[in-house]
């Protein structure tokens, strides 16, 4: 169930176009943000609020990469893997990701903190290799560069958990 | 690693590039921003901007290279109302950056281009559609379109005229198909994004089936500056005789200072590399690229010397694209490379259209098994034919993700048949 206070964050994106379908990537985008993915209900009163079927909205979050049907780690890390990123040795950074989380390509860590994905081309080729951590971007990475923002992430979320 | 100084060529777009930071609207304006606008809005006829754009010589930089004046003047006079433009900031062709870049230097280069084409085509609305992976430029986008409002430029009666025109930010799920111009308008409203084929062209029925030009953001911040001073100035910036302008060209791969740069329109791709990129990495040898992104056909030491402008890369076998240059070295294996290109068309396919969605995990899988020893001299003539029916696709994702493949067999058909005599990879040790 989304929450009113969201719904209304939401119903105030829609008004502000003229077509209210043509904020559906963003409403969902929205959502994720606080509830992590798209899930049937969700998708259900999404729609309701577009004024859209809710299979019209799949037709969409099917579409969209970044639209997430399953639930995702706290963070999602995309490994950019298209040519420059390919070059510059993409494989070693999957590699390491992945031993250092203990997981596989798009798996989550059982502490739902991490899922790693691959990702076309992020538009930092003059930073390969380069991956995307929800939307922030980490270029030039090396092991230890990976390992330090691995780690401040890992205390970013106990600090979350705190508060 | 070797760091070239800046360029010293005139810098139009990139005019004012700092360190890590935007430049503000107060430096936009004190270089000359915003003059066009005054300049025009209110004072000269659509068909007055167009004749100029068209005399400038200003072709597309979205990757087709398709006169903006053409484009422009194809809004029907009687078309409805209301019309809008699309910025493309899609940007999601391997090797491309240049949208990022410019809009990280000089937001308001964008800004002023889409409000002027706005101006031209009566548009009452704008829209810059951005990709997840730029969602920092999305935020300085709104910011600093926010900053034009208030300063007068943007929205109700612009400078006091009675042009209203406003512009949005539009975040994207995902999908390289989004940046394909037609299925951009779908995704604008909603709809699932698969292209359209025209016509009708979308300058006739776009958004909502009212005229819409969708350009480049490159294309959109070079107009400005013609109007500013003139298409003879704009001409004149070019290095070879025939093309106009600066060009923002990308340059990764094995070289020592990947990087974004501004050089005159036909800048010869030998300089591009060793005077603006530092050269290749140290240890490795120069052996090939391509000159506008994924989609272009390889060139090789033969074209090392190529103008690199819209007619002699195509004279030379190839196109210009976007201009992101990507550099490969004789360390890399090419059938990898390609083979890595055409895993990033198939994922990217709308799926659409059988020739696309079929033929290239069919292209895909052939290079897979060549690369892993597994080919067969019969490949060779079957990655030929299939490259042949992609170019039958609904769009021309399809065409595109051919290119490569064309070009792997076109000058490198002896590094796969040295994968099929050797049944591997001769660059794995
Ligand atoms: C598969 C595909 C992807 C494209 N992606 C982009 C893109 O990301 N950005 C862009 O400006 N043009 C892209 N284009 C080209 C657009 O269709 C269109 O030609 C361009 O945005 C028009 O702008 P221009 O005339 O200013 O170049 C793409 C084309 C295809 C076929
Ligand atoms: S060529 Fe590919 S991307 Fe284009 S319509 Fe066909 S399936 Fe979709």
């Amino acid at each position: 169930m989304l929450s009113d206070a969201l719904k209304e964050t939401l119903r105030g994106k829609i008004a502000q176009g003229e077509h209210p379908r043509e904020h559906a990537v963003d409403v969902m985008l929205e959502i994720q943000k606080r509830c992590g993915y798209m899930s049937d209900e969700a998708m259900e009163e999404a729609a309701t609020l577009l004024g859209m079927s809710p299979l019209e909205l799949e037709e969409l979050a099917t579409f969209y990469d970044h639209i997430y049907r399953e639930p995702v780690g706290k963070y999602v890390i995309r490994v950019c893997d298209s040519a420059v990123c390919w070059m510059h040795g993409h494989l070693s950074v999957v590699d390491h990701l992945t031993s250092l989380l203990g997981i596989g390509m798009g798996e989550t860590t059982p502490d739902g903190l991490f899922t790693v994905l691959p990702v076309c081309c992020l538009g930092y080729c003059d930073r390969a290799p380069a991956m995307m951590i929800n939307q922030r971007i980490f270029g030039q990475l090396t092991p230890e560069k990976i390992d330090r923002v691995i780690r401040r992430l890992r205390e970013e979320a106990s600090f979350d958990e705190a508060e | 690693m070797t760091r070239v100084k800046l360029v010293e060529t005139p810098q139009v777009l990139f005019r004012n590039r700092r360190p890590n930071r935007i430049a503000t609207l107060e430096e936009y304006r004190q270089s000359g921003g915003y003059e066009a606008l005054v300049k025009v809005v209110g004072r000269w006829s659509p068909a007055e901007i167009c004749r100029c754009i068209d005399e400038s010589g200003l072709k597309g930089r979205g990757g087709a290279g398709f006169p903006a004046s053409k484009k422009w003047m194809s809004v029907p006079a009687d078309g409805a109302y209301p019309r809008y433009i699309a910025a493309n900031a899609d940007e999601m062709e391997p090797g491309t950056f240049k949208d990022r870049m410019l809009i990280h230097v000089d937001p308001h280069a964008v800004i002023e281009g889409m409000i002027l084409a706005g101006y031209t085509i009566s548009a009452s609305k704008g829209y810059i559609f951005v990709r997840p992976s730029y969602e920092s430029s999305a935020a300085i986008l709104e910011q600093e379109l926010e900053n034009a409002r208030r300063a007068g430029y943007l929205g109700e009666n612009i400078l006091g005229t009675d042009f209203s025109f406003d512009i949005v930010v539009h975040r994207s799920g995902g999908r390289y198909i989004c940046g394909e111009a037609t299925a951009l308008l779908n995704a604008l409203m909603g709809k699932r994004p698969n292209p359209i084929k025209p016509p009708p062209f979308p300058t006739v029925k776009g958004l909502w089936d009212r005229p819409t030009v969708v350009n480049n953001v490159e294309t959109l911040a070079n107009v400005p500056p013609i109007l500013r001073n003139g298409p003879q100035w704009y001409r004149n910036l070019a290095e070879t005789e025939g093309s106009a302008g600066t060009k923002l060209y990308c340059v990764s791969g094995r070289v020592n200072n990947p990087g974004c740069f501004e050089l005159p329109m036909g800048t010869r791709f030998s300089e591009i590399l060793e005077r603006y990129a530092g050269g290749m990495a140290p240890g490795y040898a120069f052996k090939a690229f391509l000159p506008g992104g994924a989609s272009t056909c390889f060139l090789t030491k033969a074209h090392y010397h190529v103008a690199m402008d819209f007619d002699a890369v195509a004279a030379a076998g190839s196109r210009l694209g976007t201009g992101a240059v990507i550099v490969f070295d004789d360390r890399t294996c090419l059938v990898a490379a390609v083979l890595n290109l055409t895993e990033f068309f198939a994922r990217e396919s709308c799926g659409w259209c059988t020739p696309c969605r079929e033929g290239l995990p069919y292209l895909r899988d052939l290079l897979w098994r060549i690369e892993h020893g597994e080919g067969k001299e019969a490949f060779i003539p079957m990655l030929r034919s299939m490259c042949k029916h992609l170019w039958n696709a609904y769009c021309a994702l399809a065409p595109g993700a051919a290119t490569p493949v064309e070009g792997l067999l076109k000058h490198f058909e002896d590094e796969v048949r040295e994968h099929i005599i050797q049944k591997r990879c001769p660059f794995k040790v």
